[in-house]
């Protein structure tokens, strides 16, 4: 409401504005033929007068016959003659004279808007113009709420917070103010001076100038840093090596030997590429050394170490593996070199490959049977009869399929067609399953089931369908597993299948099996589509109706302590098929949702065995005083005599009832000490939201008995410091890191500072539009 | 073959001068240093008795005003220099670090309402019940010189107050209306009304040293803004309002002492609810100032004490009265934030230690390093309700015991009417209002 009242002032205002440039015109243009013809204008008045004299429309006449303080400002009187001013008397002068034109349109605009609204009173006007500098203001001051946030949060404050540029003047100031005085300081200076040694102000020798310009600082930086770069690396590779050497193991030494032989082959390969000539000095170098050892005896178990071990050998496994060693190696050095042709290793190799692709399928199925494949693993656990029997069609299909993934050579449309072949086996099996259900089940209507097989073989055609363009002899073998026949019917999607799955609840009627519903329903959700193969192995009600029913009667017969945790159950279990029966499959699927999220928490029964253990906990506790080995004979295994033990064993006295013994819903506990709850803090401190946090910040010891130096000191930083004898000055903006406002506060005001500005209109109008 | 021994020399383990720290080798293992917590309770309950026990925070009373001390400055370059201006128109210049007056102008006739120092520390201004704005050389007049103001206004309106500008030679002051001088000119570069009443006083902002808050006698406090020259805003609240503080450290954080024995910190921008409310006094609230960290503030009551009050918490957490110790009118914080000044209507100014029980001087590094371990002892274990208790206890002037028992008492009855009306009504017909709602009475705009 205001706004927009505020809002038209405003626009009066501007109106008035116009209204003020425009009679300035008018003015200019009147005056020009003011002057002359004073005696035309009697004239034409008394013309006026008397003509109105007759007439009904008697005009007042606009007299001025003498100077007055009323005089309109526009020159233009309409006072006595009693009617308005009309917008078009002023417009009708200016129509014959074209160089107007611009005034004419500002009339015009000014008659489109019929009336000018009176401006604010002056209230009005100030309380606006203290909203708009209260809003401009709060922006300002809304810089400074990070900062604020900041320091009220920081972990320590330092005071002053700005930070004071120790004033070190140069030396040659501190030089040029001082003089030797003394006898010594000037012989000093002489020497000084001899020396060529520079008192004042450059402070340098020429040789340290002559170094200065030799290299720039930049340049000597890097330069040292190269170099200390280089002193850290070698002095690493140092202790590296003296590390190395220093390692006893022979293991150890054993593999880098390898290791070095192995690389000191593969050099030679290559070398033997780039360079066939040193690779010839290469190999005569080998068959030196092979010479040498034919030479020689070493390594042929004749010399004193080795018969000393030739007699330990018997007995000794080591003794007999250093020998063999010896000999290997004597075999090695003295075996001729031998240039291995290509051709060989390649046929040798593709052998290789052929030979362990045979095993690899083997280990396949192996693996899948009792391996980490969870589909396997879900049947193999779910259910080992049902495993027994769907064995043979499940994992056939499974071990293909691996095949088809390993062997990179086939394409990628039979791998697909593998997969649907799989999807079909699957399906027939479960289709299987069913019907035997539906045979257990005589409550199932016909309708369903001849829906649910009218389904089953439009899945069928379009997978045939599929496959038919694919490969032909896959196709033959998939129709012959698929026994069902075909039947041309409408295809439904094939997503349709689990709506159909979880349609099954509907049929069922005992307790238990609902319970079991309740699991499979649940699983599927979990897990769309591995499921599918899970849903195989589910029980089917009649396959083990007589486990869960055991279990059933045994909760029954439940003694009456425990009447709390047995109620829940069986109400629910009443309440679910009238619900069932009445619920679609979204209502249904919620229900299980909030199961699955309550599933966890059974708070009756962790209530009561929060309970007993109160209970337990509360009992007095015989004391054993036997002392092992105290009278007979003690040791490892030996335990004191039962009689000794009866003997020493004080029995605690029974403690007075429990105050909650009679009270089945209430754990009263009466370990409170009233002495010591003097000392304890009864209400959780504020800024802690749980006492855990508040107790752990209590046990987190701070003092220098429990903590290092450092740790000591950074857990006793005390949160506000300041410097004794400095001044601590208000914060500014500098300091903060913002730009001070640059401009000073005077300066503003000394402005005529009482007008409102185009910017504040703006801002005005903008929230009066809002 | 290497053989390894224990080896001790001395070299390594005796100190050769007091300087010489020697590494001590510990075991930190926590099973050799059990009871941790026993123990260093223990440790924080005889911290905080010591902390009572060394609890002796008066420190010194300047005596030599021949009339109560109405206003108090405080040096803005210079830790050891104090201006106090009394009721009898007399200025003192003290010297903290000697406790001696070191300068005494008979300034105005009668009470000087107020006095400021110039941001560079150069002169200071007065004004006083003759009508009249004066500056002051802060140095005293050679030899032979007559003691004269560098400048003299004469006003119309008598001035109730004076806060110069933090950065430029701009000074306001407050009477009928909030008036800014540049400090060459005879006349206001800018006065700013709202309403038509006393002002009794006007402070810049230290921080947005553009702004100024003041505060009148028919119970508001009310915002300006020099730049654009209008007044900003205005909170009425219950009773009047003595004299604002900014926060030295937030700019758009003040606190505001009451005549309802309370102090309001509020935030500026949002003013129809107060950021907290400081109760502890027992009666008029006279003058307030905050630490120059920003942490804390001091208020100057009627009831002849001064407290100290952390700038988030409601209650206060220290008191000081001496015996001798009348209504205190001023107090002012030192720039260093370690001292805290007040003037009484008994002519003293007395001076104390913002922290009671510190120690005062150099520390070495270890007391260092014990303060702080004992300061943190004392924040962990201070919600224990033995430490909590020794913590707190304070020994107060019958006086302010007994009117705070009764305070309590009242307080108690209010609480209770309010409760059974609430019992009484139809539900939602008594509004609950919050103890910061309270005391506000309206927001103009």
């Amino acid at each position: 409401m205001t706004a927009n009242r505020l809002a038209e002032s405003l626009l009066a205002l501007s109106q008035q504005d116009e209204l003020v440039d425009l009679p300035k015109d008018c003015l200019l243009s009147g005056s020009e033929d003011e002057g002359d013809n004073d005696g035309e204008r009697e004239h034409q008045k008394l013309l006026e007068a008397i003509s109105s004299l007759d007439g009904k429309n008697r005009r007042k006449l606009a007299e001025r016959s003498e100077a007055s303080l009323k005089v309109s400002e526009f020159n233009v009187s309409s006072e006595g003659s009693g009617e308005k001013l009309v917008l078009a008397d002023l417009l009708e002068p200016v129509k014959t004279s074209s160089s107007l034109a611009t005034v004419k349109k500002q009339l015009n605009r000014v008659k489109s808007k019929k009336t000018v609204e009176l401006p604010l009173n002056k209230e009005e006007i100030e309380r606006i113009h203290r909203e708009v500098a209260f809003n401009k203001t709060a922006q300002v001051l809304s810089k400074w709420d990070p900062v604020v946030l900041k320091n009220r949060q920081a972990e320590q404050l330092v005071f002053p917070l700005e930070k004071e540029e120790p004033a070190i003047a140069p030396i040659e100031h501190v030089l040029s103010g001082w003089k030797a005085r003394t006898p010594l300081e000037q012989e000093i200076f002489n020497l000084l001076h001899k020396n060529k040694q520079p008192v004042a102000d450059p402070l340098l020798t020429p040789v340290e100038k002559a170094s200065l310009q030799a290299m720039s600082l930049e340049e000597a930086k890097m330069r040292r840093a190269e170099l200390q770069r280089a002193r850290a690396l070698q002095s690493y590779y140092e202790a590296k090596a003296r590390r190395e050497k220093k390692i006893k193991s022979k293991k150890y030494h054993k593999v880098v030997k390898k290791g070095k032989a192995k690389k000191a082959l593969k050099e030679f390969e290559q070398l033997q590429k780039v360079n066939p000539a040193a690779a010839l000095e290469e190999l005569e170098k080998i068959e030196k050394a092979r010479m040498m050892e034919r030479m020689s005896l070493k390594h042929q178990n004749s010399g004193k170490w080795a018969k000393s071990k030739a007699i330990m050998a018997k007995y000794d496994l080591e003794a007999r593996q250093a020998m063999q060693e010896q000999l290997a190696k004597n075999k090695e050095l003295t075996q001729k070199l031998q240039v291995a042709s290509e051709s060989e290793e390649e046929e040798g190799g593709t052998e290789e490959v052929e030979e362990l692709l045979v095993p690899d399928v083997v280990n396949e199925v192996q693996m899948n049977a009792d391996g980490p494949n969870p589909w396997m693993l879900r049947s193999c656990t779910s259910d080992t009869k049902e495993a027994a029997t769907q064995e043979d069609p499940e994992q056939l299909p499974e071990p293909e399929a691996h095949e088809v993934s390993e062997s990179e050579g086939e394409e990628r449309p039979v791998a697909e067609e593998e997969i649907l072949l799989r999807e079909f086996e699957e399906r027939r099996s479960l289709r299987k399953r069913s019907e035997l259900s539906q045979d257990a089940e005589p409550a199932r209507s016909q309708e369903t089931k001849d829906s649910s097989s009218q389904e089953v073989l439009s899945e069928l055609r379009v997978l045939a369908q599929k496959l038919k363009e694919n490969d032909q002899s896959r196709k033959q073998k998939a129709s012959s597993k698929g026994t069902i026949p075909q039947v041309q019917r409408e295809e439904p999607a094939p997503e349709e299948e689990e709506p159909l799955l979880l349609q099954r609840p509907e049929r069922v009627q005992t307790l238990e099996e609902l319970e079991e519903l309740g699991k499979e329903c649940f699983q599927n959700k979990e897990l769309p589509r591995p499921v599918l193969e899970g849903q195989q192995s589910e029980r089917t009600p009649n396959n083990r109706p007589d486990a869960p029913k055991e279990k059933k009667k045994k909760e029954q017969m439940i003694d009456l302590q425990n009447l709390l945790t047995t109620q829940s159950p069986s109400v629910k279990s009443l309440a679910v098929p009238t619900i069932e029966e009445l619920e679609d499959e979204e209502e249904r699927n919620q229900r299980q949702m909030i199961k699955e999220a309550f599933a966890g928490d059974d708070v009756i029964r962790d209530f009561l065995k929060e309970k007993r253990e109160a209970v337990e906990a509360s009992k007095p506790k015989d004391v054993d005083l036997t002392l092992p080995g105290w009278g007979e004979w003690g040791g490892v295994g030996l335990k004191p005599s039962a009689k000794k033990r009866r003997r020493f064993l004080i029995k605690a006295p029974e403690g007075p009832p429990r105050k909650d013994k009679n009270l089945t819903n209430v754990i009263i506990n009466e370990k409170r000490n009233i002495h010591t709850a003097a000392h304890q803090v009864r209400v959780l401190p504020y800024p802690f939201t749980h006492h855990w946090q508040f107790e752990r910040t209590i046990q987190t010891p701070i003092g220098s008995t429990w903590n290092t130096q450092r740790a000591f000191q950074k857990l006793t930083t005390p949160k506000v410091v300041t410097k004794p004898g400095h001044i601590i000055n208000p914060i500014k903006a500098e300091d903060v890191g913002y730009r001070s406002s640059s401009r000073s506060d005077l300066s503003v005001i000394q402005r005529n500072p009482k007008r409102i500005t185009t910017r504040h209109k703006k801002q005005l109008k903008k929230s009066s539009v809002d | 073959m290497k053989v390894k021994m224990l080896s001790r020399n001395p070299d390594n383990y005796v100190r050769e001068t007091k300087l010489d720290l020697q590494r001590v080798p510990r075991n930190y293992d926590p099973t050799l240093h059990p009871f941790e917590v026993p123990r260093e309770y223990v440790r924080a309950l005889n911290a905080t008795k010591l902390e009572r026990v060394f609890a002796k925070p008066f420190l010194a009373s300047l005596d030599g005003h021949r009339d109560g001390v109405n206003c108090l400055a405080k040096h803005p370059k210079n830790l050891a220099t104090v201006l106090s201006g009394a009721c009898d128109g007399e200025v003192r210049i003290w010297n903290l670090t000697q406790r001696n007056c070191i300068r005494t102008i008979q300034a105005h006739e009668g009470f000087v309402r107020g006095i400021c120092t110039r941001f560079c520390g150069t002169s200071f201004f007065t004004v006083g019940d003759d009508k009249t704005v004066k500056q002051w050389k802060m140095d005293g007049p050679g030899y032979g010189e007559e003691e004269e103001p560098l400048h003299t206004i004469l006003g119309k309106t008598v001035y109730t107050g004076i806060d110069h500008h933090w950065k430029e030679a701009v000074f306001a002051t407050c009477g009928q209306q909030v008036d800014i001088w540049d400090e060459q000119r005879t006349n206001p570069i800018c006065s700013m009304t709202w309403g038509f009443d006393s002002i009794s006083s006007v402070k810049f902002n230290p921080v947005e040293t553009f702004l100024l808050g003041s505060c009148a006698s028919d119970r508001n406090i009310v915002l300006y803004d020099m730049r654009q020259a209008t007044p900003l805003k205005k909170v009425i609240l219950d009773m009047r309002t003595n004299t604002i503080c900014w926060n030295p450290m937030e700019a758009f954080i003040f606190t505001a002492a009451n005549e309802d024995y309370n102090l309001y910190t509020f935030d500026m921008r949002a003013l129809d609810t107060p950021v907290m409310v400081h109760m502890d006094h027992v009666s008029a609230v006279l003058d307030v100032d905050y630490s120059p960290t920003g942490k804390e503030f001091v208020s100057a009551s009627f009831d002849k004490s001064i407290r100290i009050f952390p700038v988030d918490k409601s209650r206060s957490r220290e008191v000081y009265h001496t015996k001798r110790m009348q209504h205190v009118i001023c107090v002012k914080w030192t720039s260093d934030s370690k001292y805290i000044m007040c003037g009484s209507d008994e002519m003293n100014i007395r001076l104390w230690k913002a922290n009671a029980s510190e120690k005062l001087g150099v520390l070495t590094s270890r007391e260092k390093a014990a303060k702080d371990y004992n300061q943190k002892l004392k924040e962990k274990f201070q919600h224990y309700p033995h430490i909590k208790r020794i913590a707190r206890h304070r020994h107060l002037p019958k006086s302010i015991y007994s009117q705070i028992q009764e305070q309590r008492i009242m307080k108690e009855a209010r609480r209770r009417k309010e409760v059974n009306r609430i019992k009484h009504s139809k539900p939602g017909s008594v509004p609950i209002v919050s103890e910061k709602k309270k005391h506000i009475v309206a927001v103009v705009k």
